[in-house]
């Protein structure tokens, strides 16, 4: 076990690895979360983020290593699997059903039901408006495809799908990529919320001043490998582009398998 | 510089009373083109055959009770060629599938149950269509096991399911027809003895009404429980009484339409009724096949917009990836899609069967095609995710409707392919402009 006795992570990925036609997408990764942290996943577009935090998704299969959920070994082969303990995910594509409605979207795999068995589509109604109105009290078009909504209106309800079914782990990708500002510092006041209720977020950003406002630790990845992780507190900006650019690990961080040696 | 004047005066007249009449009933503008199209297509035929053949006999209960008979085989397959097509399948297997459950029936009513039980054994009929579902439903699920798990494209497994199950009926009996079947499954083809006549046509529009105002009321209640907003009382009202008003008025017209005189002599004679002067007036009512055909749009309904399945087969239409990250089993899904709609293509099988009273080997073939047109025409998108049940049995109405109206006022088949085809085309042309419009 690692060295910090205060409590187990609520998380803990070691040493994933997974390729793709021969190419080592992931490669002997190891990161993790403790309740009420958020800890950003950072670097270059295919330096294996997405990847990574597909396979605690369920998404991806990974060739090696182990998942630990509360200090204990997990198994997660499918997004169900993830769901099961707890983690939600905020894809980047935000991943909704377009053809259907918000509540429709919102409990999708996991509808409500009648006492009969069928679709309690007022039930989920009702649950999609209180959500909602916490979220974005603005939105009313609860009847219509999501197709036609707009980016932001889109991205709220895969953020409400999120934290509907009480959340311990939230993984978002790229969360406020398709936001306007204000929407933007909406979604940071709500990662702050949730930091409160005890929640582990992994933040995959690439705005490095949103990061440092919210994270509490960075991890940062390149060509697949970890490059090392640091809280906030002990490195600066520049340091955490170097490490993002050139794989270099400042003092203040502790240096992974991909940080160059010196 | 008349027309950009007319134009803006209709669009005007859309903004007005008729959309604000639409919203208020949330009637679907399709659906209302749909019957409109249906409702020029009979009167065309029906005054075609007036000027030029001095014969109109489109709008006759004869007639249309015999095209409410037409279209339940098509109109039954159709609706589950909704669901593949909405998860961005095909299914090109269906008029094989239906050929080969009919011939699988045929040998079981006839070569091989009255061997056991004796020949007329009320227990045949039972069997075979067990035999007939269960061989659609085993075949489609199969098909969809190759798509779904083995990653074959749909349009080429049941491109080669079309050759495979037409070759295994013709195998089955050498390419022999076999004839006539049970007398009790031949009654589920229609004809006078299988339609279950004016009372029974009465009690089941009645029941239908009912139905009708109580899934309105129910679903005002609903509604008010969680303080969603209502449709207008008038707007309630006006769905019930057309509601009802075409159910009551299906049941006259089918009721209207009497026995011929030669089956009335020999049920007479049958039963020792008396034929008074003027011949006996018995009507047919509703025939079995249509029944079969609202009983399974009515279950088709309940199952896509009512139960998970149908959910889970419009999320994957709309976003695979999404449905597959949001835990849904999409393969299995698959497998359950093409294994209904194997289901379906068996019921069809009994009742195109049945209705002639024998099986060939070339039954159902080019159904298919006919099949997908109906869903197309109906409103299911090849771009997944779009289609309803009750628009894909409107299309079977009206690819029958076509056909049916060609060969009354007597257009020769090679015309008739060249119409079918076209309006096929130009009703997806149509749907295409419509969409991008709505958007």
């Amino acid at each position: 076990m690692t060295q910090q006795d205060t409590q187990t992570p609520l998380i803990d990925l070691r040493d994933i690895s997974i390729s793709f036609g021969g190419i080592k997408a992931v490669d002997q990764a190891s990161v993790d979360l403790f309740p009420g942290e958020v800890v950003a996943l950072l670097g270059h577009n295919g330096a294996g983020k997405s990847t990574l935090i597909k396979i605690l998704s369920g998404a991806y299969k990974r060739d090696a290593g182990d998942i630990y959920v509360r200090g204990e070994k997990a198994t997660i082969a499918n997004p169900r699997d993830a769901k099961d303990y707890g983690i939600e995910t905020i894809y980047q594509t935000l991943a909704l059903a377009d053809n259907v409605d918000a509540a429709a979207n919102l409990f999708l795999g996991r509808e409500l039901l009648t006492r009969w068995g069928t679709l309690d589509d007022v039930g989920m109604e009702a649950e999609a408006r209180k959500v909602m109105g916490r979220l974005n009290p603005n939105f009313q078009r609860f009847k219509d495809p999501v197709k036609q909504l707009s980016g932001g209106q889109r991205q709220s309800v895969a953020i409400a799908r999120a934290i509907l079914f009480n959340a311990r782990i939230l993984i978002m990708d790229e969360p406020t990529a398709a936001l306007g500002p204000q929407e933007t510092a909406q979604v940071g006041e709500l990662i702050k919320q949730l930091k409160k209720d005890g929640i582990g977020i992994f933040l995959i950003s690439h705005d490095i001043e949103d990061v440092f406002d919210l994270a509490d630790r960075v991890a940062v990845m390149k060509n697949g490998q970890m490059v090392g992780s640091a809280k906030t507190g002990d490195v600066t900006k520049d340091e955490v582009l170097g490490m993002i650019i050139l794989g270099k690990c400042p003092p203040g961080a502790i240096p992974g398998p991909g940080a160059i040696q010196e | 510089m008349a027309s950009p004047n007319l134009e803006h005066l209709s669009d005007d007249a859309r903004a007005g009373p008729v959309s604000r009449f639409l919203k208020a009933t949330e009637i679907d503008s399709r659906l209302l083109g749909m019957i409109g199209a249906l409702v020029l297509i009979w009167i065309g035929f029906h005054l075609y055959g007036g000027i030029v053949n001095g014969f109109a006999a489109f709008i006759t209960p004869r007639n249309l009770w015999n095209l409410s008979v037409q279209t339940s085989s098509i109109g039954i397959m159709a609706t589950g060629m909704v669901l593949v097509i909405v998860t961005r399948h095909i299914d090109l297997s269906v008029g094989s599938i239906l050929g080969f459950a009919a011939m699988m029936m045929a040998v079981t009513q006839v070569n091989i149950l009255p061997e056991f039980l004796g020949l007329g054994h009320p227990a045949i009929w039972i069997i075979a269509i067990a035999v007939g579902l269960l061989v659609g439903m085993l075949v489609g699920a199969f098909h969809g096991w190759l798509i779904a798990y083995l990653g074959i494209p749909a349009f080429i497994v049941t491109l080669g399911g079309l050759l495979v199950w037409r070759g295994a009926t013709f195998l089955t009996t050498r390419g022999e027809t076999i004839a006539p079947l049970d007398s009790t499954f031949a009654l589920l083809g229609g004809g006078p003895y299988g339609a279950v006549g004016s009372t029974w046509s009465w009690i089941l529009g009645v029941v239908a009404c009912v139905g009708i105002v109580f899934m309105l009321l129910s679903g005002r209640k609903q509604r008010k429980r969680f303080q969603f907003p209502l449709r207008p009382v008038w707007a309630d009202t006006f769905l019930g009484v057309v509601g009802c008003g075409a159910v009551l008025g299906f049941v006259m017209l089918v009721n209207s339409y009497p026995w011929p005189r030669g089956i009335v002599r020999q049920y007479a004679a049958a039963n020792n009724i008396e034929v008074p002067d003027g011949g006996l007036f018995i009507s047919h009512g509703f025939a079995i096949p249509v029944l079969i055909l609202i009983l399974v749009g009515l279950a088709m309904t309940f199952l896509t917009t009512r139960t998970r399945f149908g959910r889970y087969v419009f999320a994957i239409g709309g976003n695979p990836e999404a449905a597959e990250l949001a835990g849904i089993n999409t393969r299995w899904v698959t497998v359950k899609i093409f294994a209904l709609m194997g289901f379906l293509c068996g019921l069809s099988a009994v009742v195109a069967s049945a209705r002639l009273n024998s099986a060939s080997g070339n039954l159902g073939t080019l159904d298919e095609l006919y099949v997908i047109a109906a869903a197309v025409i109906g409103g299911t998108s090849f771009a997944g995710g779009i289609g309803t049940i009750y628009g894909a049995i409107l299309g079977a109405v009206v690819m029958q409707s076509l056909q049916a109206g060609m060969v009354l006022i007597g257009f020769d088949a090679a015309v008739q392919q060249i119409v079918v085809g076209s309006v096929l085309v130009v009703a997806v042309w149509v749907d295409t402009i419509y969409r991008k419009r709505a958007q």
